[in-house]
Order: C-alpha cells, then sequence, then structure tokens
C-alpha cells in the first residue's frame, strides 16, 4: 500500500494566519484611501496648477539659466485640443529635461488627495500598508507553496491569493516606477480584499498535494502566465470603467450639470485623470497582455495533450479561455475599427473581461468539465 | 471632449493628414454602398463588406458567442460525451428533440458554427492578401513625401535658423538613418518611416491563424484513436484485432494502425492517505516494455504517467484508467481447473469500489446437460469490516484489505451465439442464481479463500490479484502545424501589439526675409505618447546643425497652451510660425 502525505501542518497553518493579517493590513489601506478621498475633496482644484506650473516654469528656468536648447512639441489631442511637450538639453552637458503640459481638457487630475496635505498623509499611510500588506500576503503565497513543496497554484483558493497578489504587485510596481499612478490604490486594494474574501471564504481548500494531471511543469508556466493576465485584465477593466465615468462626467459638465453620473461628487471626478488617458491606459494594459493570454491558452493546450492526448476538447474551460480571447481580440479589431473607438470598444472591453471573470469563477464553480483541481 | 470621444488623435481637417494616415495601416477601406450596376456590382460590395474591418468584427463576435452553449450543454465530442448526451437528454426529454435538431449536442461541428468561422476565415484572406501586396508595395516605394501642411500632423515642431535650408535637410537625413529609419531626401523634405514590422507582425498574425485552422483540420481528417486495458504482465500488438476499441478517420484506418508491441509489466499508485482530501490520487506510474515495428525479441523499458505519454512510432500511448483484476480459479467436481486468469474489474467510484464479472463458458458437462458458471461482483481493495447499512464499497482506493464479493448463476451465458459480448457483463437471459443454504448463493472471499460451490458445481479460488491499467493509442497528425501557427501567432501579435509605426517628416525652407524655416512633423497610431518625444529627441539633435535664432515673435500671444505651460520668456514658439501655408508651396520649385 503506498502513501503519500508530504503536507507541512505548521507552514500551512502559518499560511492562513498571513493570508488572514494580509487581509487586515489591505482593509486599514483601504480605510486610509477613504480618508485621503473624504479629506482630499476639500482642496480646490483650481490651485494646483497654478503650483504645477510654477514648479514646471522653475524647472525649466533652472535650466535654460544653463544656455539650453530648447524644443516644444505640439500635440494634437481629442476634439482638436492640443497638448505640448517640451524638451530641453542643457548645452555641453547631454542632460534633457522633459516637461508636458496638457489642453485644458484633457488635464488629467490632481490625484486623490487634492491640494489637502492631510490628505495627502492618509493617502502614503495607505500606500505604506499597502506596501505592508503585499510583504504578509507573498508570504502567505511562499508558504503555502513550501508547506506542500510545489508551485502554490493548485485549487481555486491558491489562484485567487496569488491574482490576488499580482494584481497589487503590479500596481505597486507602477508606482515605484514612479508613475502616477496612486489614484489607482482605492480600486485595486478594494478588488484585492474582494478576491482574497471570496477565496477565503467561499473557495478556501486544505494545504494538499495535487491531483497526477496536475504534476506538470505546465503547472508552473500555464496557470502563473494565466493569474497574471487575470491581474492585468482586472486593472484595464478598473481603467475602463473609470474612463467610461469620467467620460460620462466631462459630458454631463460639458451639459451644464454640476454632479458625475450616478449622483456621484463632482470633486471625486475632478481629481482623477482625464478620460483619454484612462482610455490609453486600458488599452495599453489590453493590448500588452493580450499576446500573452495568446501565449496562456497556447501552454494550456500544449499541456492537455501530454495530459490527455488532445490538444483542445472544447472542455469547458478551454471553450471560456477562447471566447474570452475572441472578445479581447474583438476589443483591439474594434479599436482599429473607424466609428468603433472610445465608448463602444470600452463596452466591448467590459464584456471581454466579463467573459474572463466567468472563466473564473463560473466555469470552476457551476460547469464540471476536465479542469477540476484539488477541491475546488 | 467631443461627443464622439476619443475619435483620437488625427487633427479635425481632412486632406494631407488623412492621406499620409491611411497607409500607416493596411486595414481595408470601409466603402459606402454598392457602385456599379448589376449583379457584378452587388457581389463586388457583397466581397468589399464580408471583407471590411466591421464585418470581420461582427463576425468575431458572433464566433465568441456562438461558442457559448457548447460550454453549458454537454457535447459528444467531449470526453464520455456520448454518456453525458443520453444522460442529458433522458433529463431533458421535451427540449432533447429540439437541441438535437439545432445540433447544440454538437456545436463545433454544427452547421451554424462552420459557417460563422468559415466566412471568418474568407473575410481574413480577402483582408489578407490584399493587405499583402499593398504592403510589399509600401516596402518597394520610398516613404510618402511630406504633406504640404505640417502643421496639421498631429506632433509638430518648428523654430527659425541661421544654418541654411540644404545643410539643415541633409543632417536631418542623417539623424533620421542613425535612428534606423527610412529616410528619403526629396523636394526640399526629408520623408522618414520607421516600424513596419508592425504590419509584418500583423500580417504574420493574421496568417498563423490559417496555418492553425490547417493544423485543426487535418488532425480531425487524419487522426485515430484507440483504447486497450491491460492486466500487468500482459502485452499487445497495435493491430484492430488486438485493441479494445479503434476510432479512425477519413485517413486513418484500422489498415493503417503503427505497427508496435506494448507489455504492461507493472503499475503502481499512489494516494492521499491524511487529511481532508484523502483518497485523492497523487501519483500513477505504468512500467512498459515495448518495441516499434513488429519485431518483439528486443524490448525497450519505459514508464507512462499521466501528462507523460510515451511516444512510439507515430503514435503516442496515454495512461487514463487504472483498476484491479482479482485472480480467480474456478474448479469442477472432479477438480479439474475449468477457468484461470486475471479478470479486470472496472471502478465504479473514487475509492475503486469495483465491479466484474467472470465467465467459465467452458465447464463442460453437469447431470448430462452442457451447462455454464456466470459469477457477478465486486472486488473492494479496502473492505470494511462489515457491509451493514452501506452495501458492498469501498473505503479507500489502495489495496488495505482486499475483497472480493461474488453471487454464482448457471445456465446459458449466450456466448455461443456468435453475437459480441459486454465481457464486463452477464446476459442473464437463460442464466440463474444458485442457491445455498436457502439464500441465494454469495460469497465474500479474501485472497487465498476457496469458495465450495453449492450444488456439486466445484470450487471458486480468490487466489489474489493484479492491477490493470488502460490507455488510449493515440496518432494525431498536425499537432506540428498547429503548434508552428500558434507560436508564430505569438511572434506576430508581438510585433503588432508592441512596434510602433511611424512617419517623420522634416522640412527646412529658407524664409524671403533672410533666415530658414524648420518644420518638423510625426505621425503615429493614436495609442502612442512617443511620437511626441522622439521627435522631441530628434528636434534637440537637429538643433546641433540648426540651432535656434532666437530674435523673433514675442512668446504669449499662442493659442492657450493650457495651465501647465510654463510662463516663459521670449522663446522661439512654435505654434505660430507656420500659418503661412504659401511657404512650404513655394519651397518645392526651389529644390
Ligand atoms: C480570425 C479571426 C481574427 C482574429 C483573431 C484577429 C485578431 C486581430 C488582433 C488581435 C488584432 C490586433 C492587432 C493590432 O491592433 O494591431 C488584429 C488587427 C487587425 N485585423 Fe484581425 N483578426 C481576425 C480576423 C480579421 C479579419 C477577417 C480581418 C479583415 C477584414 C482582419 C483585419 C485586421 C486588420 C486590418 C488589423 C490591423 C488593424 C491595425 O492596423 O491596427 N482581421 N486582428
Amino acid at each position: 500500500m503506498h502513501l503519500a502525505s508530504g503536507v507541512d501542518p505548521q507552514l500551512a497553518d502559518l499560511s492562513n494566519k498571513l493570508i488572514y493579517s494580509a487581509m487586515v493590513v489591505y482593509t486599514i489601506a483601504m480605510f486610509a484611501h477613504m480618508i485621503e478621498w473624504t479629506f482630499g475633496s476639500k482642496g480646490a482644484v483650481a490651485v494646483r496648477s497654478q503650483q504645477q506650473s510654477g514648479s514646471l516654469a522653475e524647472t525649466v528656468a533652472a535650466v535654460e539659466a544653463k544656455a539650453a536648447k530648447k524644443v516644444t512639441v505640439t500635440v494634437a489631442g481629442a476634439g482638436g485640443s492640443t497638448t505640448t511637450l517640451t524638451r530641453t538639453a542643457v548645452a555641453g552637458e547631454g542632460a534633457t529635461v522633459v516637461t508636458s503640459g496638457r489642453g485644458a481638457e484633457e488635464e488629467d487630475g490632481p490625484g486623490a488627495a487634492g491640494t489637502s496635505e492631510r490628505a495627502d498623509l492618509a493617502g502614503r499611510i495607505a500606500v505604506s500598508l499597502t506596501v505592508l500588506g503585499a510583504l504578509l500576503h507573498a508570504g502567505g503565497i511562499v508558504t503555502r507553496g513550501l508547506s506542500v513543496s510545489r508551485w502554490p497554484w493548485g485549487n481555486m483558493y491558491e489562484f485567487s491569493c496569488a491574482f490576488a497578489f499580482a494584481m497589487t504587485a503590479a500596481y505597486l510596481g507602477l508606482l515605484a516606477a514612479r508613475k502616477n499612478v496612486r489614484w489607482l490604490g482605492l480600486p485595486v486594494v478594494l478588488a484585492g480584499l474582494l478576491t482574497l474574501g471570496i477565496a477565503t471564504t467561499v473557495l478556501y481548500t486544505d494545504s494538499d498535494q495535487l491531483v497526477p494531471a496536475l504534476h506538470s511543469p505546465w503547472l508552473a508556466i500555464h496557470v502563473s502566465t494565466a493569474i497574471f493576465c487575470g491581474g492585468a485584465f482586472y486593472a484595464a477593466f478598473i481603467a475602463t470603467l473609470l474612463y467610461l465615468g469620467k467620460d460620462a462626467f466631462d459630458k454631463r459638465i460639458a451639459a451644464g450639470l454640476t454632479t458625475g453620473p450616478l449622483g456621484t461628487s463632482a470633486s471625486i471626478w475632478r481629481r482623477l485623470p482625464a478620460a483619454s488617458t484612462f482610455d490609453k491606459l486600458s488599452y495599453r494594459i489590453n493590448a500588452l497582455v493580450f499576446p500573452l493570454w495568446t501565449f496562456t491558452i497556447i501552454a494550456g493546450a500544449v499541456w492537455a495533450e501530454a495530459a490527455w492526448g488532445k490538444y483542445w476538447e472544447w472542455d469547458p474551460k478551454e471553450t471560456w479561455s477562447f471566447i474570452t480571447w475572441v472578445a479581447y481580440a474583438c476589443y483591439l479589431h474594434a479599436r482599429a475599427t473607424a466609428g468603433w473607438k472610445g465608448r463602444k470598444a470600452a463596452y466591448l472591453a467590459l464584456a471581454a473581461f466579463a467573459c474572463w471573470l466567468f472563466n473564473y469563477y463560473g466555469v470552476n464553480i457551476f460547469v464540471t468539465g476536465k479542469h477540476s483541481y484539488a477541491g475546488i | 471632449m467631443s461627443n464622439t470621444t476619443t475619435e483620437t488623435e488625427l487633427p479635425p481637417a481632412p486632406g494631407d493628414a488623412d492621406a499620409a494616415a491611411e497607409r500607416l495601416s493596411t486595414a481595408p477601406v470601409e466603402s459606402e454602398g454598392p457602385v456599379g450596376i448589376g449583379t457584378f456590382g452587388w457581389a463586388r460590395w457583397m466581397w468589399r463588406q464580408l471583407t471590411s474591418m466591421r464585418v470581420a468584427l461582427i463576425l468575431l463576435f458572433l464566433l465568441s458567442l456562438a461558442a457559448i452553449p457548447g460550454s453549458l450543454i454537454p457535447q459528444y465530442q467531449n470526453g464520455q460525451g456520448q454518456l453525458k448526451v443520453e444522460a442529458w437528454k433522458a433529463q431533458h426529454a421535451t427540449v432533447a428533440p429540439v437541441y438535437e435538431k439545432l445540433q447544440l449536442f454538437d456545436v463545433y461541428s454544427s452547421v451554424w458554427f462552420s459557417a460563422i468561422y468559415i466566412l471568418l476565415f474568407v473575410s481574413l484572406a480577402g483582408c489578407i492578401v490584399p493587405r499583402t501586396w499593398q504592403f510589399v508595395g509600401v516596402l518597394r516605394a520610398q516613404p510618402p513625401a511630406a504633406p504640404r501642411n505640417l502643421t496639421r500632423m498631429p506632433v509638430y515642431a518648428a523654430w527659425r535658423t541661421e544654418a541654411d535650408a540644404e545643410t539643415v535637410n541633409a543632417a536631418a537625413h542623417r539623424l533620421l538613418r542613425r535612428r534606423r529609419f527610412r529616410a528619403h531626401l526629396s523636394g526640399g523634405a526629408v520623408a522618414a518611416e520607421k516600424g513596419y514590422l508592425r504590419e509584418v507582425g500583423n500580417l504574420l498574425f493574421h496568417l498563423s491563424l490559417f496555418a492553425l485552422l490547417g493544423g485543426f483540420a487535418w488532425a480531425s481528417l487524419a487522426s485515430g484513436s484507440a483504447g486497450k486495458l491491460m492486466v500487468e504482465g500482459e502485452g499487445f500488438s497495435n493491430t484492430i484485432t488486438q485493441l479494445d476499441d479503434f476510432n479512425g478517420t477519413r485517413f486513418y484506418g484500422s489498415e493503417n494502425l503503427d505497427p508496435f508491441y506494448l507489455k504492461l509489466t507493472n503499475f503502481t499508485a499512489k494516494f492521499q492517505a491524511s487529511g481532508s482530501q484523502i483518497g485523492a490520487a497523487r501519483q500513477f506510474t505504468a512500467n512498459v516494455e515495448y518495441s516499434s515495428g513488429s519485431d518483439t525479441s528486443q524490448l525497450k523499458k519505459g514508464t507512462i504517467e499521466v501528462n507523460h505519454p510515451l511516444e512510439i512510432g507515430d503514435s503516442k500511448v496515454f495512461l487514463i484508467g487504472h483498476g484491479f483484476a482479482p485472480l480467480i480459479t474456478v474448479r469442477n467436481a472432479k477438480g479439474e481447473v475449468v477457468y484461470k486468469g486475471a479478470t479486470p474489474f472496472l471502478p465504479q467510484d473514487g475509492n475503486q469500489t469495483s465491479t466484474g464479472v467472470v465467465k467459465v463458458s467452458d465447464y463442460g458437462d453437469k447431470d448430462g446437460q452442457k451447462t455454464q458458471l456466470g459469477f457477478s461482483g465486486f472486488f473492494l481493495p479496502t473492505a470494511p469490516v462489515s457491509f451493514e447499512g452501506t452495501g458492498p464499497i469501498s473505503l479507500f482506493p489502495d489495496d488495505a484489505a482486499p475483497a472480493l464479493v461474488l453471487n454464482a448463476y448457471a445456465g446459458d451465458l449466450g456466448t455461443d451465439s456468435g453475437l459480441p459480448q459486454n465481457i464486463y457483463q452477464l446476459n442473464m437471459r437463460k442464466m440463474t442464481q444458485l442457491v445455498q443454504d436457502g439464500q441465494p448463493a454469495k460469497a465474500r472471499l479474501a485472497p487465498g479463500q476457496t469458495w465450495e460451490l453449492p450444488d456439486g458445481y466445484g470450487t471458486l479460488t480468490f487466489d489474489g490479484y493484479k492491477r490493470w491499467a488502460s490507455f488510449d493509442v493515440s496518432h494525431r497528425p498536425g499537432n506540428e502545424i498547429a503548434l508552428t501557427g500558434a507560436v508564430l501567432a505569438i511572434l506576430g501579435l508581438i510585433g503588432s501589439l508592441f512596434v510602433q509605426r511611424r512617419r517623420i517628416w522634416v522640412r527646412a525652407v529658407a524664409l524671403p526675409g533672410g533666415g530658414t524655416q524648420v518644420e518638423l512633423a510625426g505621425l503615429a497610431r493614436s495609442e502612442s505618447a512617443k511620437i511626441a518625444e522622439e521627435l522631441a529627441e530628434l528636434a534637440v539633435d537637429l538643433q546641433d546643425d540648426a540651432p535656434a535664432a532666437d530674435d523673433e515673435e514675442p512668446a504669449g500671444d499662442g493659442p492657450a497652451e493650457g495651465p501647465a505651460e510654463p510662463a516663459e520668456p521670449a522663446e522661439p514658439e512654435d505654434s505660430e510660425v507656420p500659418a503661412d501655408p504659401t511657404v512650404p508651396a513655394d519651397q518645392n520649385a526651389k529644390e
């Protein structure tokens, strides 16, 4: 009689505790972000532009003092607005400074904190907490893997933990790269908490070894890329929603109304980046992820060929991956087709993400196929 | 923001800009309505429609919609499809015939699903072939000449310099070349283009979809699969007579089977022994010996595991199931062996509660009458102490406490009728259950135990058990084609989505009042902000050869540049200079 065990219960227990701690810390981060948004709304938006142009002028002036080469490029924007980009090179030093300004309509908002220092502090605290939460979260994932000496993504609980982490890490990575994305903090923390919440309640499975079909290096390849794609699609989804919201807001303002869509406060929308920024962000993420998603599906097919003898069997999971793929291809096509840009393409992006979500939760829970994992 | 929202980036005025932009992508141009007369006009219009981006979009959307029902309704072609479809039909008797008519149990080979993807691929062919030609044309021609009015381009910069126009143009040409643009100097302006890989990638991606489809098609026409169950120690030759079942296709029939020999030497299984997932499978290994070709004298050793099929010739052998085969010996009243062998029992649940039958067709005569014996029952690798309340079930999939539970029958098995029989079922029509001590004859045996059959029928001995494993022998050509297509598709996508195709024009023109007007303009696809930076870098570099003359134009009267624009002192401000359209027009005469 052969028995397999190899679960380290202490590590498995530690993993659970770390995940719960991460959730607590994320929750506090979420409150901090909410405080940021609440206090931030009191700051006036108009003040900022003066401040910013002041600081820009200083930079440029400082550079110019040393006899600079300077070029200003006009960039035509949506609806005939223009944007400028100024590039200054200090003679003899080879250094260049790029400053860019925006036409009034395309201006990005100042971020959640507005001009309030208190709100800014709350935002900083929130980001620090998110970092702490992410560290605990990573610890939870690693100990889970160590407890069974395998990649920690063998069932939906583990996917969800890894997926929420991928999303948070991507956001923190962008922050670390000094991208102006702190406004993403609240949605990211919320989405992460939601995913972890579902994972720990509905999807929880004890740490354990895998059924033989999952013993494969493809587990690491196929599933980690799938998780990454999921996190990125999620981020693009948030950006798409914000695009639709901001676009609706812009239209309402143009129509003389004073509030955002669904009775939301105008001050929130004013502090967010421009609609076109959201639109580009969501397109870029989706376009970046699409080849990787293609790769994920192909890697899955190669694995299926090794495990089941056929690379494609129209198993529900395969089918929905295909549907998701075609939906995103639709979206990319729409962007390249006249008359389908903007909102229409955005709706397609939402539909594509809905397919992705259904593939993730719906198919695993409601539909039975060959993709059954240990536990759910 | 305009009402059509991000109808982005191209400046509002059509004309030059649009003409130049058009060829940045070889996307088909949308046509308005049928032109010409009669059928030909209409046919051409329909073809144009079919190959337009809009229709491609609609077809793609339909394709994803059409794929949905197949994921929710059981399909014939899935694993165990037949069984699941039958079960579903039994449950939904009213709608089942309608679904059958609509081919909803066979979505992915249905008429309507096929129609969508065939149309899509026709559209794709109609789109991709002209695009390829057009692109070849683009590659052979020079980058398109600078539009007259460069201010209309999405990115634009200009300044005045004392350097003379020819030097500036030559310098721009050199700089663009160094930046690996395809650059061309003529008519007093430099036209340059870069990022052709985008188009190459896009064409490659769409073309490789054909390879994928071809791989699929070839696989469905020329593949075959066969099943074989072997008890440890058994072997078989891959011929139609020795296989349990075989599914061929048009180009791979039973006469095309790869010749090979395969023997299962032993099989090991490991299961989870504790925790919430107790009994879950952890590892299965089939140790085999095989030879390709029909020569069985030289056997090679190999293993087959889940995820690790064995490749023999053009076939792959997959491990798909396993179970137990009790070793049973039946003797007649005189003590002669009338049946001896390992009999595979089929698992019914995750704990290997297995059912099976023993058919003793060569029993001989009893009481002067030709008689056959039949046994049916259970093999339980881990039997409970008592079946009270549970019936005969196994508690664990591995052999911790094996037991064999059998009922005995006598009569006519029907094996002599010549009709094929299911070897896992008894045909009970002419069989009667034996009676022992006033009860139906039934026994629970541990390995080594012997059962004295009633009415002097002899004995049945449970000698022990072996494991069996079942294999799928699959021959699937076209995998390489599909895989190559897939890999090329990814490469193509990467080129298509990550490379920016862009144009830059530089025009230096001598001004009537002395000095030279330098204009730079760029055009790229809407999603890129890089073109502005690239143009700025180029402009900064160009200022080495064409330093800006800082004498003119008071600052501040340009269009509002937005609040972030630094309030700056007198500077060569770009936006107002080239307002005079006549200047570039004159230019052509000069060079
Ligand atoms: C078989 C299904 C198809 C799939 C999965 C597919 C997928 C894609 C994808 C993902 C892109 C995005 C690449 C980019 O944005 O540059 C793209 C671009 C494009 N597709 Fe398709 N496509 C399909 C069929 C077609 C058909 C039938 C046509 C012709 C009518 C077509 C014409 C184009 C064109 C012209 C572009 C490039 C647009 C541009 O310049 O950006 N595609 N396709």
